[in-house]
């Protein structure tokens, strides 16, 4: 350790390796069996329960609860990965808060909901953990499916289509598959390789065949999968990102901070990825505080979050704020950049305060930065794609686009919210109708 | 602080709860610290004859029953009468009687279904100083299968024919010990009132087995592969024992006779509950095994406080309040009509009602898309269920209607008057109403 948090400029190696270690570990550690039972036993089994209506994926979460309570986490966890093959990512990423444990009657009755996301996660770790996969295939049928993208919504997709009996065969830009899960969550949330793990047990499943390297556009197009398979699901994502168009925004130490989150979670030793001594995040969105967390807990000494708006109006839920907060991470609010100054590598942001209507106040405020991490949304690449609405790919149904023979689902469709379940119910969702349209 | 002093039979306690015969009872280390605790007396655990002592299983003696959070609701147990030689038993009695002579000591005994056994053990338990005994007609496991224990508590005649030879050998007050492990404990209460007994003391543990081991095949406690049945005791078996006492306590010909209230007594109010069904004191064992003796202190606090707010100067003036108010199906009021009603304020819309109710009753709480529920009037039957099983406290409440009303439901107004079954129209047997 030659660096420490005060040196200027960005540098690697600013913590010891104890440190890194436990800065990357569980966000929220395994329940044990105990904690599990008593956790479990919480849960009221409620009515129709809401929860279950609160979750995208329709999880039977009173029912694999009481699984749980009753001593049988792998049927547990058979009735979570019936609903949601990536029942074991959502339970580390879910912003369960804001979902089926918001829902949850314990949260109005005492405020303290029944552990919903950790005990799917005790019970898919049950059983993934012991190589089960409690799913086979059908006979197979012949039919062949093209998925773009091999992310949640993809993998998702094609689990359900493989499982039906079709034969895929998943499109991937990257060099892994998993999407977001590995290149795009903060490492703490799945820690110890989860995400490849889970790739690797959902894969057993049979009938995926999994293209690496392949970037719809560049190796392959729509027109030849649309001639080559019996249909097509289009699940890759947001590949682009926005630009910070500001005086200064291409100084050196301004990056996006989708690459600087892919970078950290590849990274084979964390005390050589280069951080900021004083780092600035743009945006209010999961992905803006995954970056400015693990920018502080990779050594920075100071981090901004910069959002043009209120708290309220932040993308990221009141939990990942706070996260953010106790980590050490500054949120300033209502503020859009307007310069980043300094001699070639970015010294100083410099921010107009503005209303919550985004008029400007006139008022500027300058702030130490060697790195700025944008994290202003991404956007859909591509051409040649089915019609878009709000610049993502529109769907009616499950996944239908205005292309016959081609659905979409996941972040680069057009509805619900940019979340891992998200996808990975219209990944299942689309590969039901792709079914029935192939099988009618 | 009321006044929780209790005489039962003439045996004087500071308060009425008693450990009972038991293994907490068992020898004077433990009996000691029970009495530094608080606990106003003890029922020491039985003494079989002199000779050898009875031996246990050297395997687990306990099975057990949990509810959420593995909260303790009942427990079974295979353990036999003292196992420690009887004049070591008698010697310590006798010193903690000597250190404690405030609190109240019986000696719960089992010998030989004999008279000259009884004979010679009797004068030994007198000498201790002990303030009485009591008769050990219950225990069903291990002891029953050598003629003693339920054995006996199972056949009236026996129970009267021992009860009257400890009388004639001992000036000691004699409480019989009564088992439910039989179809009307008031016999077996009537028995032991001919033998000449001071009291009754109930329920024994029940015959049971609690689980069983679903790799090994075996009952639970399993022995080296097998189990037996053992005794039953703890919250879950109250229900039980309160309905007994309660038979003894209303019955016309015993009412007379004091009991000892046991069974399932965990709290305060559980006690209150046996008191007030006519128990003259309670004995208190699993909720000691599975607390430690501390939990007096509340039992002590509760009773004391509910005393003072009812306005109970003594235990007395509470034992026996609710016996009037125990009586058969046919004589309750027909013409009392109330319905369930949600407090929507204390509701979780969790929807435990509705699922009771319209799965497994008679469909009377509506659900609205946003999960409100509510009591349908027209077909609430006032079964309870939806009380019963929801998770917060005085969120559904049974409301009786006021005389005059129309019932929804029958469409027939509610009549001010009782009205029972012996003179329902339904009934073939109704004796006319005027």
């Amino acid at each position: 350790m030659t660096q420490s948090p005060f040196s200027p400029g960005v540098a690697a190696g600013r913590l010891d390796d104890a440190a890194y270690s436990e800065n990357f570990s569980d966000l929220h550690p395994a329940l044990d069996p105990h904690e599990a039972l008593v956790a479990a036993d919480r849960c009221y089994f409620c009515h129709d329960a809401p929860c279950i209506t609160a979750c995208p994926t329709d999880i039977d979460i009173p029912l694999f609860i009481r699984q749980i309570a009753t001593g049988t986490p792998d049927a547990a966890a058979k009735t979570i990965l019936s609903q949601n093959i990536m029942g074991g990512m959502c339970a580390r990423v879910c912003p369960t808060e804001t979902l089926c444990e918001e829902a949850c009657v314990r949260e109005m009755a005492e405020g303290k909901p029944v552990k919903i996301g950790q005990l799917q996660r005790y019970a898919t770790d049950h059983l993934q953990e012991q190589g089960i996969h409690p799913f086979s295939r059908a006979a197979v049928t012949g039919k062949t499916v093209a998925v773009v993208g091999a992310g949640p919504a993809g993998l998702s997709c094609a689990h359900r289509l493989a499982m039906l009996g079709h034969d895929v065969t998943a499109y991937d830009a990257r060099a892994k598959a998993g999407g977001l899960n590995e290149y795009g969550i903060a490492a703490y949330k799945t820690p110890e390789g989860f995400a490849q793990a889970e790739v690797d047990w959902l894969l057993q499943i049979g009938g995926i065949t999994l293209e690496h390297g392949k970037a719809l556009g560049a190796d392959v197009s729509l027109d030849q999968l649309k001639s080559e398979f019996d249909a097509v699901f289009l699940g890759m994502g947001l590949g682009g990102v926005n630009a910070l168009n500001v005086e200064g925004g291409d100084k050196a130490g301004v990056s996006d901070a989708v690459d600087f989150i892919a970078d950290l979670r590849q990274a084979s030793d964390l005390g050589a990825l280069p951080v900021g001594r004083d780092v600035v995040v743009i945006g209010g969105g999961m992905t803006a505080v995954d970056a400015a967390v693990q920018s502080k807990l990779l050594g920075a000494l100071n981090v901004t979050l910069a959002y043009r708006r209120g708290r309220d109006r932040m993308n990221a839920s009141v939990f990942e704020q706070d996260l953010a907060a106790s980590k050490g991470v500054r949120i300033m609010t209502n503020v859009v950049p307007k310069a980043l100054h300094g001699n070639g590598a970015v010294q100083e942001i410099e921010f107009e305060y503005v209303t919550d209507d985004m008029t400007g106040t006139g008022e500027t405020v300058r702030i130490p930065a060697d790195q700025v991490l944008r994290a202003i949304g991404q956007t859909l690449k591509g051409d040649g794609l089915p019609d878009l609405e709000g610049g993502k790919i529109a769907v009616a149904g499950a996944g239908r686009t205005s292309v016959t023979g081609v659905w979409a689902g996941g972040d680069c469709a057009s509805g619900g919210d940019d979340l891992t379940v998200t996808a990975v119910a219209e990944g299942r969702d689309a590969a039901m109708d792709i079914h029935a349209s192939l099988m009618g | 602080m009321a006044n929780l002093q209790s005489n039962f039979i003439g045996i004087k306690s500071p308060n009425p709860f008693w450990l009972a015969s038991a293994p907490p009872t068992d020898k004077e280390y433990n009996v000691r610290r029970a009495f530094e605790a608080g606990w106003g007396g003890v029922v020491w655990k039985t003494l079989g004859e002199a000779g050898p002592p009875v031996v246990n299983v050297n395997g687990p003696r306990y099975g057990a029953i949990y509810g959420a959070d593995r909260r303790l609701l009942g427990l079974n147990n295979i353990e036999l009468i003292t196992d420690r030689p009887l004049e070591v038993n008698l010697q310590e009695i006798k010193a903690v009687k000597r250190d404690y002579p405030d609190r109240a000591m019986v000696v719960s005994l089992m010998v030989p279904c004999e008279e000259d056994p009884w004979a010679r053990i009797l004068p030994l338990v007198e000498e201790t100083g002990a303030d009485g005994v009591e008769l050990n007609f219950g225990c069903p496991h291990g002891m029953s299968e050598r003629g003693m224990g339920s054995a006996v508590g199972q056949v009236p005649e026996y129970i009267e024919m021992v009860t009257r030879w400890v009388k004639k050998h001992t000036r000691m007050p004699v409480i019989v010990k009564l088992t439910p492990n039989i179809t009307d404990v008031r016999k077996p209460a009537a028995a032991a009132k001919a033998g000449g007994a001071d009291a009754v003391s109930l329920i024994n543990t029940i015959n049971s087995i609690t689980s069983v081991d679903l790799d090994l095949f075996s009952p639970e406690p399993t022995i080296d592969g097998k189990g037996a049945h053992g005794g039953y005791c703890g919250p879950a078996v109250k229900p039980i024992a309160l309905n007994m006492v309660a038979e003894i306590a209303r019955d016309p010909s015993l009412r007379d006779v004091p009991i000892s209230g046991i069974g399932g007594v965990t709290t305060w109010k559980d006690a209150a509950e046996f008191l007030a069904l006519g128990a003259g004191n309670v004995q208190v064992c699993t909720a000691a095994m599975t607390y430690g003796f501390k939990i007096v202190q509340e039992m002590i606090s509760g009773l004391s406080d509910y005393m003072d707010d009812k306005g109970l100067a003594s235990v007395d003036e509470l034992v026996g309040r609710a016996v009037p108010n125990v009586t058969d199906w046919q004589y309750l009021n027909l013409n009392y009509v109330s319905k369930a009603k949600i407090n929507q304020d204390l509701c979780i819309s969790c929807g435990r009602c509705y699922a009771a109710c319209e799965d497994t009753s008679h469909q009377a709480i509506s659900m609205s898309d946003d999960r409100v529920f509510e009591v349908i009037d027209d077909e609430c039957v006032a079964c309870n269920l939806c009380v019963n099983v929801c998770p917060v406290e005085n969120c559904i409440t049974m409301e009786a209607m006021e005389p005059g009303l129309i019932d929804p439901r029958t469409g027939k107004v509610v009549e001010p008057d009782y009205a029972n079954w012996t003179t329902h129209p339904n009934n073939p047997s109704a004796t006319a109403a005027e």
